[in-house]
């Protein structure tokens, strides 16, 4: 029989700095985000513990003033931009194209391309604490405290960049993942088998695409106030700074489901695997997501409840937001059903993803007092609101994020993230994150503003200061419970099999971790478990798409049929993390010295002419397969 | 033996510290803090029961769908490992039930917050006007038909409406006293209504709720609920002009106010000082704190104050002046005199 033929780039068999640097292969381009999004979330978990070690006791003096609020901006920017949406992205990008039988995404350089700008804006917008000090007007950033007037420093200038950039590599991502999920499924996978993870990528890629623009034009406005003496947002020469409120939310609120939904899509995987069920109500759950994407368009002023919008502005946001509960308790019912009946198996991931709802449903109830706006006249800006959207963002997206890494792990990385130790973590993350969070709904009911960096003694507040403090330092504890998993599996983890959950979704039916083509031969798809149907309702399929046991591609591809196409890889290059410098120079040179600006402008040109020219497709070349 | 004993009485007073501590927590909400669930005004209460009324939905909805989450995940527990459950891919009743269900609950949530809101968005007609202005970092108020303006301790009397018009002379802050109700942004160029009123006389706590810089944690405020007649005799203190200096070092004190920069910031009626960049000085003495409410107002803190603002409040527009002790001594008694 014929090997198969796969056009092998050269550099894919290289391991080294340059393979990576040139990668344009999905799985690695996943592994880079999720990479990145780790390496933010220390610095920004490190700003958590600044945050609540300042706040443990009243009238502290470790963390003041203006240090306090360039950490309290860092640490929300740094966990929104840098953590949860690139790790979503990055479980996307390794994880769509397997699930729906893809050989990679859309446009692979555009990938590359926007794994580097996050990275690079990333480190851009940390550079300022080195350069003249962090933004320090809150992830928001309201006007006019970012005029000029009010900050004169770099700080906002290296915010209003790094968001930019960070765009940019949201909007390409973006527009790779509605194209890969719309036009790149294998046979037979029609929308209505799409697994959930892929429905609410598809969804959360349409919300980035409608809400960046917003925020995008709001950072431009305001770049052009403190530089070029516009007056967009300042009152005094007729500026609005409610104007920069409502561009801002009209992201910012669609923003809280980017970073929600493709969590409840990880959630809506990882409990029917280990229930041993099909999702119940998949349709209800897609569907639901939709709406969620449509509604929360129309939600952004309940942010501004109190900014003197009319009476009947506010009860339009107030019924909107409400209405935004009906699809999220659809799908916790759904949830819920799903493991109702089943046999669950008490996995890591399962525990996790449990968690996740039990959590996630706290977050959508305390979500309820901030849409009736005369309660959200009192607990909006207190700490209510902090526990209310670390509920759903830590409890919820953090804890579906965690779910999926111990349940993808074995997937990417070919071992299993230790059972025991994830346990520990998991149980550590429980009880530190509630230990945490759950009285700050306490302290906002007994009137302590959010963003604040000290307090009196004497307000009641002092307990569940220190309550939240020590919390918070158990919850650190069990990340590093995580990463000391991670750390020990990767060197002396089991070895996992293809199939080592017992899936549902065709990323299962190829090999842990899956060659650069990902699937020999693309499987056909006969309905929404195809993994499942494989192994338990007999073989709808004349044969195997692989022998899943030993998860073998090599194998596999001796069972193709005879003349059948070769496979074609795109080949790697430089060039997308060429561009990516070059925009971020180009920002550098804008905040500091010119000259930066003249080398990016040439590494830009540079790089789109070579990209350009550089045939996708390398030569083929004859690949055996044993 | 005793030692064990002893290591165990240890660890159980730990513990129970860490209960009390809790608990003490817990409870603060009520005993003193500024609590939203304490409400003195119309509007809070309004607002507090509106809190309460969604709270008994939502606790019920916490219990059931908690109950059925923990029972599922117990319940169906796989005991053996290749047992493979019925395989029900759902059920339209269930999803139309539970979906009418939900919306049904949010409709009526919906329904009491309307009419909580028509309630209490607007002042009563009659009420008396107060202008809150915020400022980085600190509170002005005018009594536009009283001819008063004073700071960050704001005075009413006791069952009158009051219509506070609420602004920014700078960046965006938030006007909030929990205990009165909700908080209303201070926009600049807006002018936004609140409406206050206090039914019971004390003093109330509140702070900007805006992140608004760097010492937007010590903007704080106070209001002072008075009876009728103890408002009229604060009108009045508040409407005569600022106290002579009748000591020699009070004396001395103003000769170094009028020579030094203060004059360039704070207003003393009746003296050459018509700054208006920092709170109206005229009658400072009759206030109970200084610095936005970060101090009280005693000989001490005053001198404190005056040695060096900034590290007292971080940021703050008034900078150290590098003034001598016995400058400090003689401002201080000056200030104090004006009551």
């Amino acid at each position: 029989m014929a090997s198969p033929t796969v056009a092998m780039p050269r550099v894919y068999e290289e391991r080294g700095l340059l393979s990576w640097l040139t990668t344009v292969d999905h799985k690695r381009i996943g592994i880079l985000y999720i990479l990145g999004a780790g390496f933010f979330a220390l610095i920004g978990g490190l700003e958590a513990l600044l945050i609540r070690t300042q706040l443990t006791v009243p009238n502290n003096r470790v963390l003041v003033g203006e240090a306090y609020n360039q950490v309290l901006t860092m640490h929300g920017t740094t966990m929104i931009f840098l953590v949860v949406m690139p790790v979503l992205a990055g479980l996307g990008n390794y994880v769509i194209p397997l699930m729906i039988g893809a050989r990679d995404m859309a446009y692979p350089r555009l990938n590359a391309f926007g794994v580097w700008m996050f990275w690079l804006g990333g480190l851009f917008l940390n550079l300022s604490f080195l350069l003249g000090g962090a933004p320090d007007a809150g992830w928001f950033g309201y006007a006019p405290l970012t005029a000029k007037t009010f900050s004169k420093g770099t700080g906002i200038d290296f915010w209003i960049l790094g968001l930019q950039l960070l765009g940019i590599s949201s909007i390409t991502s973006s527009i790779n993942f509605v194209s890969t999920i719309l036009l790149l499924r294998a046979p037979g996978l029609s929308l209505n088998r799409l697994p959930l993870f892929a429905w609410t990528t598809l969804v959360t890629s349409f919300l980035i695409l409608f809400a960046m623009p917003s925020i995008s034009a709001a950072l431009f406005l305001l770049f052009l106030d403190r530089h070029l003496g516009t007056h967009f947002f300042n009152p005094a020469a007729g500026g609005d700074p409610l104007l920069w409120q409502h561009l801002f939310w009209f992201f910012g609120h669609p923003e809280v489901y980017i970073m929600i939904l493709p969590a409840m899509g990880i959630v809506s995987e990882v409990l029917p695997v280990f229930s041993r069920k099909p999702l119940f109500g998949y349709t209800a759950v897609a569907y639901s997501s939709v709406a969620i994407g449509f509604i929360g368009f129309t939600v952004w002023a309940h942010h501004m409840f109190a900014v003197g919008l009319p009476d009947v502005v506010n009860a339009f946001f107030s019924a909107a937001s409400m209405l935004v509960a009906v699809p999220t308790a659809i799908k916790v019912f759904n949830w819920i059903a799903t493991i109702w009946g089943g046999a669950v198996r008490y996995r890591t991931p399962f525990l996790f993803a449990a968690a996740f709802v039990a959590l996630f449903v706290i977050g959508g109830l305390s979500g309820l007092f901030l849409a009736a706006v005369p309660v959200d006249w009192q607990v909006t800006d207190t700490y209510f609101v902090v526990a209310h959207f670390h509920y759903t963002l830590f409890g919820g997206s953090m804890f579906a994020i965690v779910a999926g890494i111990y349940y993808w792990f074995p997937k990417i990385t070919g071992r299993f993230l230790d059972e025991r130790l994830g346990r520990l973590h998991f149980a550590l993350q429980f009880i530190g994150f509630n230990l945490t969070f759950f009285p700050m709904h306490f302290l906002g009911l007994a009137g302590m503003p959010r963003r604040i960096y000290t307090y009196a003694p004497g307000l009641g507040w002092e307990g569940l200061n220190l309550l939240a403090t020590v919390g918070a330092f158990i919850l650190a504890l069990g990340f590093v419970v995580f990463f000391m998993n991670i750390a020990r599996s990767l060197a002396v983890g089991e070895p996992a099999p293809a199939d080592p959950w017992d899936g549902h979704t065709l990323e299962w039916l190829t090999a842990s971790p899956p060659p650069p083509y990902n699937f020999a031969r693309i499987p056909v798809v006969r309905s929404r478990r195809p993994a499942w149907d494989l192994k338990y309702t007999g073989n709808p399929h004349p044969r195997p798409v692989v022998e899943i046991t030993e998860g073998d591609d090599r194998k596999a591809g001796e069972d193709a049929p005879e003349g059948r196409e070769p496979i074609h890889l795109p080949a790697p290059s430089i060039w997308p993390l060429v561009i990516a410098a070059g925009l971020t120079l180009f920002a550098l040179g804008l905040v500091t010295h010119w000259i930066f600006l003249v080398i990016g402008v040439l590494m830009f040109a540079l790089g789109m002419a070579r990209w350009a020219t550089q045939p996708l497709f390398p030569e083929v070349h004859e690949a055996h397969g044993s | 033996m005793r030692r064990a004993w002893g290591e165990a009485r240890g660890r159980a007073r730990r513990w129970a510290g860490g209960f009390l501590i809790l608990g003490i927590g817990l409870t603060g909400c009520a005993a003193q803090s500024p609590s939203i669930l304490a409400p003195v005004s119309p509007k809070g209460r309004a607002e507090a029961e509106l809190f309460w009324f969604i709270f008994l939905i939502t606790a019920g909805v916490f219990v059931l769908v908690e109950t059925l989450l923990l029972y599922a995940i117990f319940r169906f527990r796989a005991r053996d490992p290749q047992a493979i459950p019925p395989q029900i891919h759902g059920n339209n009743a269930l999803e139309i039930s539970w979906t009418t269900a939900t919306a049904v609950g949010l409709a009526v949530i919906f329904a009491m917050t309307w009419r909580t809101m028509a309630a209490t968005s607007q002042p009563p007609a009659d009420a008396l006007p107060v202008k809150v202005i915020g400022h980085q970092w600190w509170w002005e108020f005018q009594y536009p038909t009283l001819g008063i303006t004073t700071a960050n301790e704001l005075v009413i009397p006791a069952g009158r409406p009051i219509r506070a018009t609420v602004t920014s002379a700078d960046v965006i802050h938030s006007f909030w006293v929990p205990q009165l109700g909700g908080k209303m942004d201070a926009i600049p160029g807006r002018e936004n209504v609140l409406w206050l009123q206090s039914d019971v006389e004390g003093t109330y706590y509140g702070q900007c709720a805006e992140l608004c810089g760097i010492s937007h944690a010590n903007m704080r405020l106070r209001v002072h609920v008075v009876s009728e007649a103890g408002f009229q005799r604060w009108v009045e203190a508040q409407r005569a002009p600022a106290a002579q200096p009748t000591e020699p070092l009070a004396q001395q004190g103003y000769q170094v106010f009028m020579s030094k920069a203060c004059v360039g910031c704070h207003t003393i009626d009746g003296t050459p000082a018509q700054g208006k960049v920092g709170p109206n000085l005229t009658h400072v003495g009759s206030r109970t704190t200084i610095a936005a409410g970060l101090l009280q107002n005693t000989p001490e803190d005053l001198a404190r104050w005056l040695d060096n603002p900034p590290a007292i409040k971080p940021g703050s527009l008034m900078p150290r002046l590098g003034l001598t002790p016995d400058e400090i001594q003689a401002l201080v008694a000056y200030l104090s005199s004006l009551k």
